[in-house]
Protein backbone atom coordinates (compact mmCIF):
# COMPACT_ATOMS: atom_id res chain seq x y z
CA UNK A 1 0.00 0.00 0.00
CA UNK A 2 1.14 3.10 -0.81
CA UNK A 3 0.69 6.87 0.35
CA UNK A 4 1.27 10.44 -0.93
CA UNK A 5 3.43 12.00 1.40
CA UNK A 6 3.80 15.49 1.76
CA UNK A 7 6.93 17.28 4.24
CA UNK A 8 9.71 19.65 4.25
CA UNK A 9 13.42 18.19 4.73
CA UNK A 10 16.14 20.74 6.03
CA UNK A 11 13.27 23.43 4.68
CA UNK A 12 12.78 21.67 1.09
CA UNK A 13 9.28 20.80 0.50
CA UNK A 14 9.13 17.22 -1.01
CA UNK A 15 5.74 15.30 -2.14
CA UNK A 16 6.78 11.81 -2.46
CA UNK A 17 4.72 8.57 -3.72
CA UNK A 18 5.96 6.29 -0.74
CA UNK A 19 5.00 2.56 0.36
CA UNK A 20 3.20 2.72 4.26
CA UNK A 21 6.14 0.32 5.43
CA UNK A 22 8.97 2.55 4.86
CA UNK A 23 11.05 4.00 8.22
CA UNK A 24 11.55 7.59 7.91
CA UNK A 25 15.20 6.95 8.13
CA UNK A 26 14.75 4.67 4.61
CA UNK A 27 12.78 7.53 2.98
CA UNK A 28 15.38 10.40 4.15
CA UNK A 29 18.35 7.79 2.56
CA UNK A 30 17.00 6.51 -0.20
CA UNK A 31 14.48 9.15 -1.38
CA UNK A 32 15.55 12.16 -0.44
CA UNK A 33 19.28 10.89 -0.93
CA UNK A 34 20.43 12.51 2.79
CA UNK A 35 22.45 10.21 3.90
CA UNK A 36 23.86 12.06 7.46
CA UNK A 37 21.52 10.10 9.36
CA UNK A 38 22.88 6.87 10.28
CA UNK A 39 20.94 3.76 10.75
CA UNK A 40 22.64 1.90 13.93
CA UNK A 41 21.11 -0.57 15.82
CA UNK A 42 17.31 -0.63 14.10
CA UNK A 43 15.66 -1.13 17.07
CA UNK A 44 15.10 2.65 19.00
CA UNK A 45 18.31 1.41 21.25
CA UNK A 46 21.74 3.64 19.88
CA UNK A 47 20.24 7.34 18.85
CA UNK A 48 22.32 6.99 15.55
CA UNK A 49 19.23 7.81 13.39
CA UNK A 50 17.97 10.96 15.53
CA UNK A 51 16.23 13.71 13.62
CA UNK A 52 13.77 16.96 14.70
CA UNK A 53 10.32 16.54 13.59
CA UNK A 54 8.75 19.67 13.86
CA UNK A 55 11.89 20.24 17.01
CA UNK A 56 11.82 17.80 18.84
CA UNK A 57 14.44 14.61 18.89
CA UNK A 58 12.92 11.31 17.34
CA UNK A 59 13.72 7.90 15.85
CA UNK A 60 13.77 7.98 12.54
CA UNK A 61 14.12 4.29 12.69
CA UNK A 62 11.31 3.25 14.36
CA UNK A 63 9.22 6.32 13.08
CA UNK A 64 7.00 5.38 10.13
CA UNK A 65 7.34 8.01 6.89
CA UNK A 66 3.81 7.84 6.10
CA UNK A 67 2.87 9.47 9.24
CA UNK A 68 4.89 12.17 8.99
CA UNK A 69 2.26 13.96 7.00
CA UNK A 70 2.55 17.89 6.88
CA UNK A 71 5.76 18.08 9.52
CA UNK A 72 9.08 20.01 9.36
CA UNK A 73 12.22 17.71 9.10
CA UNK A 74 15.36 18.32 9.88
CA UNK A 75 18.71 16.48 9.76
CA UNK A 76 22.63 16.33 10.38
CA UNK A 77 23.00 17.55 6.71
CA UNK A 78 20.52 20.75 6.50
CA UNK A 79 22.80 22.21 9.71
CA UNK A 80 25.10 24.06 7.90
CA UNK A 81 24.99 26.84 5.37
CA UNK A 82 27.00 28.01 2.82
CA UNK A 83 29.69 26.09 3.95
CA UNK A 84 29.72 27.40 7.66
CA UNK A 85 29.60 24.41 10.28
CA UNK A 86 27.03 25.13 12.85
CA UNK A 87 28.54 26.28 16.75
CA UNK A 88 27.48 22.46 17.16
CA UNK A 89 29.19 20.80 14.48
CA UNK A 90 32.42 23.55 15.07
CA UNK A 91 31.95 22.35 19.03
CA UNK A 92 32.58 18.59 17.56
CA UNK A 93 35.44 19.21 15.72
CA UNK A 94 37.41 21.23 18.58
CA UNK A 95 36.55 19.11 21.09
CA UNK A 96 36.85 15.89 19.12
CA UNK A 97 33.38 14.71 20.63
CA UNK A 98 33.73 12.75 17.16
CA UNK A 99 35.88 9.70 16.90
CA UNK A 100 34.79 6.77 14.75
CA UNK A 101 31.80 9.19 13.86
CA UNK A 102 28.94 6.91 13.31
CA UNK A 103 26.87 8.12 16.24
CA UNK A 104 27.60 11.67 15.69
CA UNK A 105 24.51 12.77 13.34
CA UNK A 106 22.49 11.82 16.19
CA UNK A 107 24.21 13.18 18.86
CA UNK A 108 24.55 16.33 17.09
CA UNK A 109 20.69 16.68 16.86
CA UNK A 110 19.45 15.65 20.14
CA UNK A 111 22.01 18.49 21.38
CA UNK A 112 20.40 20.94 18.60
CA UNK A 113 17.07 20.13 19.98
CA UNK A 114 18.16 21.05 23.68
CA UNK A 115 20.50 24.16 22.59
CA UNK A 116 16.80 25.14 21.44
CA UNK A 117 14.99 25.40 24.64
CA UNK A 118 17.40 25.50 26.86
CA UNK A 119 20.33 27.84 25.44
CA UNK A 120 22.12 27.04 28.78
CA UNK A 121 22.84 24.09 29.85
CA UNK A 122 24.29 22.23 32.59
CA UNK A 123 25.85 18.96 32.12
CA UNK A 124 23.43 17.16 34.08
CA UNK A 125 21.07 18.67 31.15
CA UNK A 126 23.14 17.55 28.56
CA UNK A 127 23.69 14.39 30.29
CA UNK A 128 19.94 14.05 30.36
CA UNK A 129 19.30 15.34 27.18
CA UNK A 130 21.56 12.87 25.25
CA UNK A 131 20.88 10.05 27.57
CA UNK A 132 18.91 7.94 24.26
CA UNK A 133 22.14 8.37 22.04
CA UNK A 134 25.37 5.79 22.47
CA UNK A 135 28.37 6.29 21.81
CA UNK A 136 31.50 3.53 21.74
CA UNK A 137 34.04 5.40 21.60
CA UNK A 138 34.76 8.63 23.25
CA UNK A 139 33.27 7.62 26.82
CA UNK A 140 31.07 11.04 26.28
CA UNK A 141 33.32 13.30 28.15
CA UNK A 142 33.94 15.03 24.81
CA UNK A 143 30.94 15.46 23.32
CA UNK A 144 29.45 16.94 26.60
CA UNK A 145 32.75 19.37 25.97
CA UNK A 146 31.25 19.51 22.56
CA UNK A 147 28.21 21.09 23.44
CA UNK A 148 29.20 23.15 26.19
CA UNK A 149 31.56 24.66 23.85
CA UNK A 150 28.72 25.25 21.04
CA UNK A 151 26.22 26.92 24.03
CA UNK A 152 29.30 28.92 25.06
CA UNK A 153 29.90 30.19 21.31
CA UNK A 154 26.14 30.81 21.19
CA UNK A 155 26.09 32.73 24.11
CA UNK A 156 28.91 35.07 22.90
CA UNK A 157 26.97 36.12 19.55
CA UNK A 158 27.51 33.58 17.06
CA UNK A 159 24.58 32.42 15.26
CA UNK A 160 23.50 28.64 15.40
CA UNK A 161 23.37 28.58 11.54
CA UNK B 1 16.21 -7.26 12.04
CA UNK B 2 13.91 -7.75 8.86
CA UNK B 3 12.15 -5.53 6.84
CA UNK B 4 8.68 -4.32 7.95
CA UNK B 5 5.57 -6.50 5.91
CA UNK B 6 3.84 -4.80 3.28
CA UNK B 7 1.25 -3.17 5.03
CA UNK B 8 -1.99 -0.52 5.16
CA UNK B 9 -1.37 2.14 7.72
CA UNK B 10 -4.62 4.29 8.21
CA UNK B 11 -5.29 7.39 10.09
CA UNK B 12 -8.20 7.83 11.64
CA UNK B 13 -9.40 11.02 13.25
CA UNK B 14 -11.68 9.51 15.73
CA UNK B 15 -11.91 7.33 18.15
CA UNK B 16 -15.08 5.39 16.43
CA UNK B 17 -13.22 5.73 12.79
CA UNK B 18 -9.91 3.81 14.37
CA UNK B 19 -12.38 1.33 15.69
CA UNK B 20 -14.50 0.40 12.46
CA UNK B 21 -11.15 0.55 10.20
CA UNK B 22 -9.50 -1.97 12.96
CA UNK B 23 -12.71 -4.04 12.92
CA UNK B 24 -12.61 -3.86 8.96
CA UNK B 25 -8.97 -5.63 8.65
CA UNK B 26 -8.23 -9.17 8.87
CA UNK B 27 -5.45 -8.58 10.81
CA UNK B 28 -4.80 -5.16 12.56
CA UNK B 29 -3.08 -3.81 15.30
CA UNK B 30 -3.40 -0.53 17.09
CA UNK B 31 -0.14 1.85 16.30
CA UNK B 32 1.05 4.19 18.29
CA UNK B 33 4.60 5.62 19.11
CA UNK B 34 5.31 2.04 17.88
CA UNK B 35 9.08 1.77 19.83
CA UNK B 36 7.82 -1.63 21.31
CA UNK B 37 5.52 -2.87 18.10
CA UNK B 38 7.45 -1.87 15.29
CA UNK B 39 10.88 -3.56 17.00
CA UNK B 40 8.36 -6.35 17.54
CA UNK B 41 7.18 -6.56 14.05
CA UNK B 42 11.01 -6.54 12.41
CA UNK B 43 11.66 -9.03 14.68
CA UNK B 44 9.33 -11.52 12.71
CA UNK B 45 7.28 -11.62 16.31
CA UNK B 46 4.16 -10.53 14.29
CA UNK B 47 3.01 -9.41 10.89
CA UNK B 48 0.18 -7.61 10.65
CA UNK B 49 -1.74 -6.94 7.28
CA UNK B 50 -2.50 -3.32 8.67
CA UNK B 51 -1.54 -0.96 11.03
CA UNK B 52 -4.47 2.04 12.99
CA UNK B 53 -2.24 4.81 13.90
CA UNK B 54 -3.76 6.22 16.72
CA UNK B 55 -1.40 9.82 17.41
CA UNK B 56 -4.07 11.59 14.95
CA UNK B 57 -6.85 11.29 17.18
CA UNK B 58 -7.60 14.64 18.97
CA UNK B 59 -9.66 13.32 21.92
CA UNK B 60 -6.89 10.87 22.79
CA UNK B 61 -4.32 14.05 22.72
CA UNK B 62 -5.70 15.85 25.87
CA UNK B 63 -5.24 15.70 29.74
CA UNK B 64 -8.05 17.15 31.06
CA UNK B 65 -9.22 18.10 34.33
CA UNK B 66 -12.67 18.41 36.43
CA UNK B 67 -12.62 18.73 39.89
CA UNK B 68 -11.31 16.37 41.93
CA UNK B 69 -10.63 14.51 38.42
CA UNK B 70 -8.04 14.29 36.03
CA UNK B 71 -8.32 12.42 32.40
CA UNK B 72 -5.44 11.90 30.42
CA UNK B 73 -5.56 10.49 26.57
CA UNK B 74 -3.94 7.71 25.64
CA UNK B 75 -2.10 9.35 23.27
CA UNK B 76 -0.21 11.58 25.39
CA UNK B 77 3.36 11.21 24.93
CA UNK B 78 5.64 10.24 27.88
CA UNK B 79 6.77 13.26 27.85
CA UNK B 80 4.26 15.49 28.03
CA UNK B 81 2.71 13.31 30.87
CA UNK B 82 6.35 13.63 32.85
CA UNK B 83 5.66 17.58 31.97
CA UNK B 84 2.65 18.05 32.78
CA UNK B 85 1.83 20.54 35.61
CA UNK B 86 -1.06 18.84 37.20
CA UNK B 87 0.07 15.38 37.28
CA UNK B 88 3.20 16.65 38.96
CA UNK B 89 1.27 18.03 41.72
CA UNK B 90 -1.00 15.60 42.59
CA UNK B 91 0.06 12.34 41.10
CA UNK B 92 3.84 12.75 41.20
CA UNK B 93 4.72 9.41 41.00
CA UNK B 94 3.23 9.21 37.22
CA UNK B 95 5.02 12.07 36.36
CA UNK B 96 8.21 10.32 37.10
CA UNK B 97 7.64 6.86 35.95
CA UNK B 98 7.06 8.63 32.84
CA UNK B 99 10.08 10.60 33.04
CA UNK B 100 12.33 7.49 33.80
CA UNK B 101 10.44 5.12 30.58
CA UNK B 102 13.33 5.00 28.22
CA UNK B 103 15.18 8.07 26.96
CA UNK B 104 14.35 11.66 25.78
CA UNK B 105 14.29 10.34 22.37
CA UNK B 106 11.62 7.79 22.85
CA UNK B 107 9.43 10.02 25.21
CA UNK B 108 8.83 12.77 22.10
CA UNK B 109 6.84 10.15 20.73
CA UNK B 110 6.34 6.91 23.50
CA UNK B 111 2.36 7.37 24.49
CA UNK B 112 0.48 6.85 28.02
CA UNK B 113 -1.74 3.88 25.95
CA UNK B 114 1.17 2.28 24.41
CA UNK B 115 3.25 2.12 28.19
CA UNK B 116 -0.07 0.66 29.40
CA UNK B 117 -0.56 -2.13 26.52
CA UNK B 118 3.71 -2.51 26.80
CA UNK B 119 4.08 -6.28 25.26
CA UNK B 120 5.59 -8.38 27.99
CA UNK B 121 9.17 -9.02 27.72
CA UNK B 122 11.55 -11.94 28.07
CA UNK B 123 15.50 -12.34 27.06
CA UNK B 124 14.13 -15.59 24.99
CA UNK B 125 11.41 -13.17 23.61
CA UNK B 126 13.27 -9.94 22.21
CA UNK B 127 15.55 -11.42 20.14
CA UNK B 128 15.66 -11.37 16.64
CA UNK B 129 14.17 -13.92 14.46
CA UNK B 130 17.59 -15.65 13.59
CA UNK B 131 18.29 -16.06 17.29
CA UNK B 132 14.61 -16.91 18.19
CA UNK B 133 15.22 -19.55 15.45
CA UNK B 134 18.36 -21.20 16.60
CA UNK B 135 16.84 -21.56 19.77
CA UNK B 136 13.53 -23.58 18.70
CA UNK B 137 11.86 -19.75 19.58
CA UNK B 138 9.92 -19.74 23.13
CA UNK B 139 6.48 -21.04 24.44
CA UNK B 140 5.34 -17.30 23.97
CA UNK B 141 6.12 -17.27 20.48
CA UNK B 142 6.29 -20.35 18.11
CA UNK B 143 7.87 -22.75 20.17
CA UNK B 144 6.48 -25.25 22.49
CA UNK B 145 8.92 -25.03 25.60
CA UNK B 146 9.76 -22.16 28.11
CA UNK B 147 12.99 -21.45 28.32
CA UNK B 148 12.76 -19.84 31.70
CA UNK B 149 10.95 -22.71 33.23
CA UNK B 150 11.18 -25.72 31.39
CA UNK B 151 9.10 -28.38 32.86
CA UNK B 152 6.04 -25.43 32.94
CA UNK B 153 3.43 -24.45 30.85
CA UNK B 154 3.54 -20.75 31.89
CA UNK B 155 5.09 -18.08 30.51
CA UNK B 156 6.77 -15.96 32.45
CA UNK B 157 7.79 -13.09 30.20
CA UNK B 158 7.32 -9.69 32.93
CA UNK B 159 5.53 -6.50 32.05
CA UNK B 160 8.05 -3.70 32.13
CA UNK B 161 6.06 -0.32 31.54
CA UNK B 162 6.57 2.16 34.20
CA UNK B 163 4.05 4.11 34.21
CA UNK B 164 1.39 0.91 35.08
CA UNK B 165 2.15 0.58 38.87
CA UNK B 166 2.49 4.47 39.62
CA UNK B 167 -1.59 4.76 38.12
CA UNK B 168 -2.49 1.71 40.38
CA UNK B 169 -1.39 3.61 43.84
CA UNK B 170 -4.64 6.17 42.91
CA UNK B 171 -7.27 3.31 41.76
CA UNK B 172 -6.96 4.31 38.03
CA UNK B 173 -10.23 3.38 35.30
CA UNK B 174 -9.25 3.11 32.00
CA UNK B 175 -11.60 3.84 29.17
CA UNK B 176 -11.48 1.00 26.41
CA UNK B 177 -13.27 1.89 22.90
CA UNK B 178 -14.19 -1.38 21.05
CA UNK B 179 -16.51 -2.57 18.18
CA UNK B 180 -19.78 -3.14 21.31
CA UNK B 181 -19.10 0.52 22.12
CA UNK B 182 -17.17 1.88 25.33
CA UNK B 183 -16.52 0.55 28.66
CA UNK B 184 -14.85 1.85 31.91
CA UNK B 185 -12.42 -0.99 33.63
CA UNK B 186 -10.15 -0.54 36.73
CA UNK B 187 -6.54 -0.12 35.55
CA UNK B 188 -5.85 -4.05 37.60
CA UNK B 189 -8.36 -5.62 35.77
CA UNK B 190 -6.65 -4.49 32.57
CA UNK B 191 -3.92 -7.38 33.24
CA UNK B 192 -3.45 -10.86 34.20
CA UNK B 193 -0.94 -13.31 35.42
CA UNK B 194 -0.02 -14.74 31.65
CA UNK B 195 3.10 -13.40 29.86
CA UNK B 196 1.64 -14.96 26.67
CA UNK B 197 -1.65 -13.24 27.02
CA UNK B 198 -1.47 -10.01 29.60
CA UNK B 199 -3.84 -7.86 28.50
CA UNK B 200 -7.84 -8.40 28.97
CA UNK B 201 -8.64 -6.42 26.04
CA UNK B 202 -11.02 -7.47 23.74
CA UNK B 203 -11.07 -7.70 20.13
CA UNK B 204 -10.27 -4.84 18.95
CA UNK B 205 -10.42 -2.66 21.64
CA UNK B 206 -8.09 0.74 22.40
CA UNK B 207 -7.29 2.75 25.56
CA UNK B 208 -8.76 5.93 25.10
CA UNK B 209 -8.18 7.13 28.01
CA UNK B 210 -6.88 6.76 31.41
CA UNK B 211 -9.54 8.85 34.40
CA UNK B 212 -8.43 9.42 38.23
CA UNK B 213 -9.30 11.26 41.31
CA UNK B 214 -6.63 13.70 42.70
CA UNK B 215 -5.46 11.90 46.46
CA UNK B 216 -6.12 14.65 49.30
CA UNK B 217 -3.20 17.05 49.72
CA UNK B 218 -1.54 14.97 52.50
CA UNK B 219 -0.54 11.81 50.29
CA UNK B 220 2.90 12.10 48.86
CA UNK B 221 4.27 9.31 45.93
CA UNK B 222 7.26 8.42 43.78
CA UNK B 223 8.31 6.09 41.61
CA UNK B 224 12.01 4.19 41.31
CA UNK B 225 13.48 2.00 39.22
CA UNK B 226 16.52 -0.19 38.76
CA UNK B 227 18.10 -0.68 35.53
CA UNK B 228 21.19 -1.94 34.17
CA UNK B 229 22.50 1.40 32.32
CA UNK B 230 20.38 4.24 33.65
CA UNK B 231 19.87 6.05 31.05
CA UNK B 232 17.63 4.23 29.10
CA UNK B 233 16.69 0.66 30.27
CA UNK B 234 13.41 -0.92 30.93
CA UNK B 235 13.15 -1.85 34.59
CA UNK B 236 14.63 -4.71 36.27
CA UNK B 237 12.30 -4.16 39.16
CA UNK B 238 10.07 -0.66 39.43
CA UNK B 239 8.39 0.52 42.76
CA UNK B 240 6.16 2.93 43.06
CA UNK B 241 5.19 4.23 46.56
CA UNK B 242 2.23 6.06 48.03
CA UNK B 243 2.03 7.23 51.18
CA UNK B 244 0.49 9.61 53.82
CA UNK B 245 2.59 10.33 56.97
CA UNK B 246 0.25 12.46 60.12
CA UNK B 247 2.09 12.53 63.57
CA UNK B 248 4.62 10.37 63.11
CA UNK B 249 2.06 7.43 62.14
CA UNK B 250 1.80 5.97 58.34
CA UNK B 251 -1.84 7.04 57.83
CA UNK B 252 -1.75 5.43 53.96
CA UNK B 253 0.34 3.27 52.18
CA UNK B 254 0.37 1.55 49.17
CA UNK B 255 3.07 -0.03 46.66
CA UNK B 256 2.77 -1.03 43.16
CA UNK B 257 5.49 -2.86 41.32
CA UNK B 258 6.56 -3.83 37.49
CA UNK B 259 9.03 -5.52 35.73
CA UNK B 260 9.31 -8.28 38.01
CA UNK B 261 6.02 -10.02 37.00
CA UNK B 262 3.73 -10.88 33.74
CA UNK B 263 1.64 -8.13 35.64
CA UNK B 264 2.24 -4.65 37.28
CA UNK B 265 0.16 -5.11 41.14
CA UNK B 266 -0.24 -3.71 43.78
CA UNK B 267 2.00 -5.28 47.40
CA UNK B 268 -0.73 -7.16 49.19
CA UNK B 269 -1.59 -7.09 52.91
CA UNK B 270 0.14 -3.72 53.90
CA UNK B 271 -2.87 -2.73 56.11
CA UNK B 272 -1.21 -4.13 59.19
CA UNK B 273 1.32 -0.48 58.43
CA UNK B 274 -1.61 1.69 58.99
CA UNK B 275 -1.18 3.46 62.27
CA UNK B 276 2.27 2.17 62.87
CA UNK B 277 5.50 4.43 63.71
CA UNK B 278 7.24 5.63 60.67
CA UNK B 279 10.50 4.21 61.91
CA UNK B 280 13.71 2.11 60.70
CA UNK B 281 11.99 -1.18 62.06
CA UNK B 282 8.89 -0.17 60.01
CA UNK B 283 10.98 0.50 57.27
CA UNK B 284 12.54 -2.38 56.98
CA UNK B 285 9.36 -5.10 57.47
CA UNK B 286 7.97 -2.89 54.41
CA UNK B 287 11.26 -3.68 52.58
CA UNK B 288 10.61 -7.43 53.42
CA UNK B 289 6.97 -7.55 52.15
CA UNK B 290 7.89 -5.98 49.07
CA UNK B 291 10.90 -8.39 48.78
CA UNK B 292 8.58 -11.50 49.35
CA UNK B 293 6.26 -10.50 46.97
CA UNK B 294 8.15 -9.51 43.81
CA UNK B 295 8.67 -13.44 42.46
CA UNK B 296 11.03 -12.23 39.52
CA UNK B 297 11.97 -15.08 37.01
CA UNK B 298 15.30 -15.55 34.74
CA UNK B 299 13.81 -13.28 32.25
CA UNK B 300 16.27 -10.92 32.55
CA UNK B 301 20.40 -11.31 32.28
CA UNK B 302 20.32 -10.22 35.64
CA UNK B 303 19.55 -12.66 37.88
CA UNK B 304 16.07 -12.56 39.43
CA UNK B 305 17.78 -12.72 43.10
CA UNK B 306 18.76 -9.31 42.67
CA UNK B 307 15.73 -7.65 41.27
CA UNK B 308 13.81 -9.02 44.39
CA UNK B 309 16.28 -7.52 46.66
CA UNK B 310 16.26 -4.12 44.98
CA UNK B 311 12.70 -4.05 44.47
CA UNK B 312 12.36 -4.30 48.11
CA UNK B 313 15.41 -1.83 48.93
CA UNK B 314 13.55 0.80 46.46
CA UNK B 315 10.09 0.56 48.25
CA UNK B 316 12.39 0.80 51.91
CA UNK B 317 14.13 4.25 50.21
CA UNK B 318 11.24 6.06 48.45
CA UNK B 319 9.15 5.42 51.98
CA UNK B 320 11.96 6.72 53.83
CA UNK B 321 12.13 9.70 51.75
CA UNK B 322 8.94 10.97 53.21
CA UNK B 323 9.25 10.01 57.06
Amino acid sequence: MKTVLSLTVNGVAHDDVIPDNMLLVDYLREKTGLTGTKIGCDGGECGACTVLIDDRPRHACLTLAATCQDSRIETVDGLSRDSRLTALQRGFNEKLGAQCGFCTPGMIMASEALLRRNPDPSEADIRDALAANICRCTGYVKIIEAVQFAAQELASGELAS
Amino acid sequence: MELLPDLKLHHPRSVEDAVSLHAAASSGRYLAGGSDLLVNIRRGIEQPESLVYLNNIAEMQAITEATGQISIGGAVTLRELAESAPVRQHFAAVAQAAGEVAGPSHREYGTLGGNLCLDTRCVFYNQSEWWRSANAYCLKNRGEICHVAPGGKKCFAAFSGDVAPALLLFDAEVELAGPDGRRRLALADLYRNDGMDHLTLGQGELLVAVHMAKPSEAVHSAYAKSRVRGSIDFPLAGVAVRIAVSDGKISDLQVGLTGVSPLPFLVRKLDKFIGRAADDACLEELRDAVRGQAKAMKTTFTPPHYRRRVAGALAQKLAASFF
